[in-house]
């Protein structure tokens, strides 16, 4: 048996005093694409911000291609190489062009010289249809191209794990297509991927799994055709309805 | 539902013929404009008018003509006047610059959450709270005259390097406070993006958070620049030969006062351009915000 990408196990996180994730577990394999789904505050974000340590979880252990993310062997900034992590409001850096962007961390944290940081940069821009925008700042792109950017950003240390949270939710409708592209290619040349998203049509059509999260734990999980066909709790049935009524599946 | 679906035609509401309307005429409208103008400009003339007759037809005007604005004591002053505002000028330089620099040393001692930072944190907040809470003119008297007085070895033993020791230390602890609302308000996913492609807590302060908090804080830091400018007279109370002390040994010797208005014209001069500068610097971050938002 392969070590799983990714090992949630039983993973529980309080906000203070609020429970946010309740005895949680999840595995994602190698080269596999699981989509956590469920209601606002249901704890896909931070079961997904678990896996950076971007929170630290109380209890419970996520392992990283077999080593618990806290572990030393990680190192300072290990965890961080291996896991990229996209987010919903892009977060690029208003300050710095798209380039600089893009080769901050290879270049401060992983000490890539500046020359071989932006040719690889500039690699990975071009890949994305972002070539002519490297010296652009991030203001003066589209919601979508800024959205781009950042999952380059999230690609230039080369990580195992790519971790995108809502990235199309703040996103024109008319945009949201040209940032799926992008994951569909990306899942197309095996990339593990744990992606929290409220695009339906896409987590069935791009998901080898689909979790749905209520109330911070995971109530259902199984393959898209038959956590979207037939799912077997009347909540996820319940969701699954009024999304469709919102018209999104 | 198209319009370019000849079947569908109908009342063409939408469609469009020829080319559009041109722009609006952008041309200066003089008819328009000029009776608003020639109404402020003699309401303008009518009040300043009245207030100026009202002023000089007073009994008192010509003593208090002769003791404020006397020409010829304005010019015999003038030279010395001048020499003193230009040591405010370059105080006022140093002194800023040294206040930007040491402030920021504490905002970043004052921000930096590691936990053995815990007893620089504590004595920055003490620091804050001590030189903020008492009168810069207690602080340039305390150094001014006090230090010195110690004559400590190896040390500068002059009123004028003391006291301005005293304006930085005080000022600094305003300024610092004004970076830390700076690096507050840059938004906490800022943060997230930084210290998720594995930046340490420093390099996210001086590669992602800082340089956006210095921005946001021009505007404010104007305010301080331009007061700075003024409060540097307070080191005349220490005998440091600034415009105001110049002023003052000029009217000691004469009893006539107008060498303080002499003064006080050289730091609107100043002040004044550096209000509008300010005034200018915040509208245009305004602007470049609301763009954002937008």
């Amino acid at each position: 048996m392969t070590t799983p990408m990714i090992e949630i196990d039983t993973v529980t996180k309080y906000f203070g005093d609020k429970l946010v994730l309740d005895r949680v577990s999840l595995t994602v394999n190698p080269h596999e694409v699981v989509c956590l789904i469920g209601a606002s505050g249901s704890g896909k974000s931070t079961l997904l911000r678990c896996v950076n340590r971007l929170v630290e979880h109380d209890y419970g252990t996520i392992r990283l291609d077999g080593v618990a993310v806290e572990d030393a062997a990680f190192g300072k900034t290990g965890l961080q190489k291996r896991a990229g992590i996209v987010f919903q409001s892009y977060n690029l850096f208003p300050h710095m062009t798209v380039l600089d962007n893009i080769t901050l961390a290879p270049r401060r944290v992983h000490g890539v010289a500046r020359a071989e940081a932006e040719a690889r940069g500039r690699e990975v821009l071009t890949r994305f249809g972002m070539g002519d925008f490297a010296v652009s700042y991030p203001e003066q792109l589209s919601g979508g191209q800024q959205q781009r950017v950042a999952i380059a950003r999230a690609l230039m240390t080369r990580p195992d794990v790519l971790l995108l949270d809502e990235i199309t939710a703040a996103l024109d409708p008319e945009l949201v297509g040209e940032v799926l592209a992008i994951i569909r290619g990306l899942k197309d040349e095996g990339m593990t991927m744990m992606i929290v998203t409220h695009e339906m049509g896409f987590a069935r059509e791009c998901a080898d799994k689909v979790a749905f999260l209520d109330g911070g734990t995971i109530l259902e999980e199984d393959a898209p055709e038959r956590l979207f066909g037939s799912p077997r709790k009347a909540r996820t049935r319940a969701f699954l309805q009024r999304i469709v009524e919102s018209g999104r599946l | 539902m198209t319009d370019d679906n000849p079947a569908q035609a109908g009342p063409q509401r939408n469609a469009r013929r020829g080319p559009p309307p041109p722009p609006p005429s952008r041309r200066f409208d003089w008819r328009a404009a000029a009776a608003p103008a020639a109404i402020g400009a003699v309401s303008v003339v009518v009040v300043f008018g009245a207030l100026s007759w009202i002023v000089t037809s007073a009994e008192q005007w010509p003593r208090i003509k002769l003791q404020f604005f006397n020409i010829d004591a304005m010019v015999a002053a003038f030279p010395r006047v001048l020499r003193g505002f230009w040591v405010n000028m370059q105080v006022w330089l140093t002194v800023l610059a040294c206040i930007l620099v040491w402030a920021l040393v504490l905002a970043i001692v004052r921000s930096l959450r590691a936990p053995w930072f815990a007893p620089f944190r504590l004595m920055v907040v003490i620091y804050i709270d001590l030189f903020r809470g008492v009168p810069v003119l207690l602080l340039v008297l305390l150094f001014g005259f006090g230090i010195p007085a110690l004559n400590l070895p190896g040390l500068p033993n002059s009123g004028l390097f003391w006291g301005s020791v005293a304006m930085v230390l005080s000022y600094a602890s305003y300024v610092a406070e004004i970076y830390r609302s700076g690096i507050d308000a840059v938004h906490e996913g800022q943060r997230a993006a930084a210290k998720s492609l594995g930046l340490s807590e420093w390099q996210t302060l001086r590669y992602a958070i800082l340089p956006q908090a210095l921005r946001n804080v021009v505007p404010a830091l104007m305010n301080i620049v331009v007061a700075l400018q003024k409060d540097v007279a307070l080191l005349s109370v220490i005998g440091v030969r600034d415009a105001v002390r110049e002023a003052q040994i000029y009217t000691a010797s004469t009893f006539n006062y107008s060498s303080l208005i002499v003064a006080a014209g050289l730091f609107l001069l100043a002040t004044v351009p550096m209000a509008r500068l300010a005034d200018y610097l915040t509208r245009r971050d305004r602007e470049r915000r609301l763009q954002v938002a937008g």
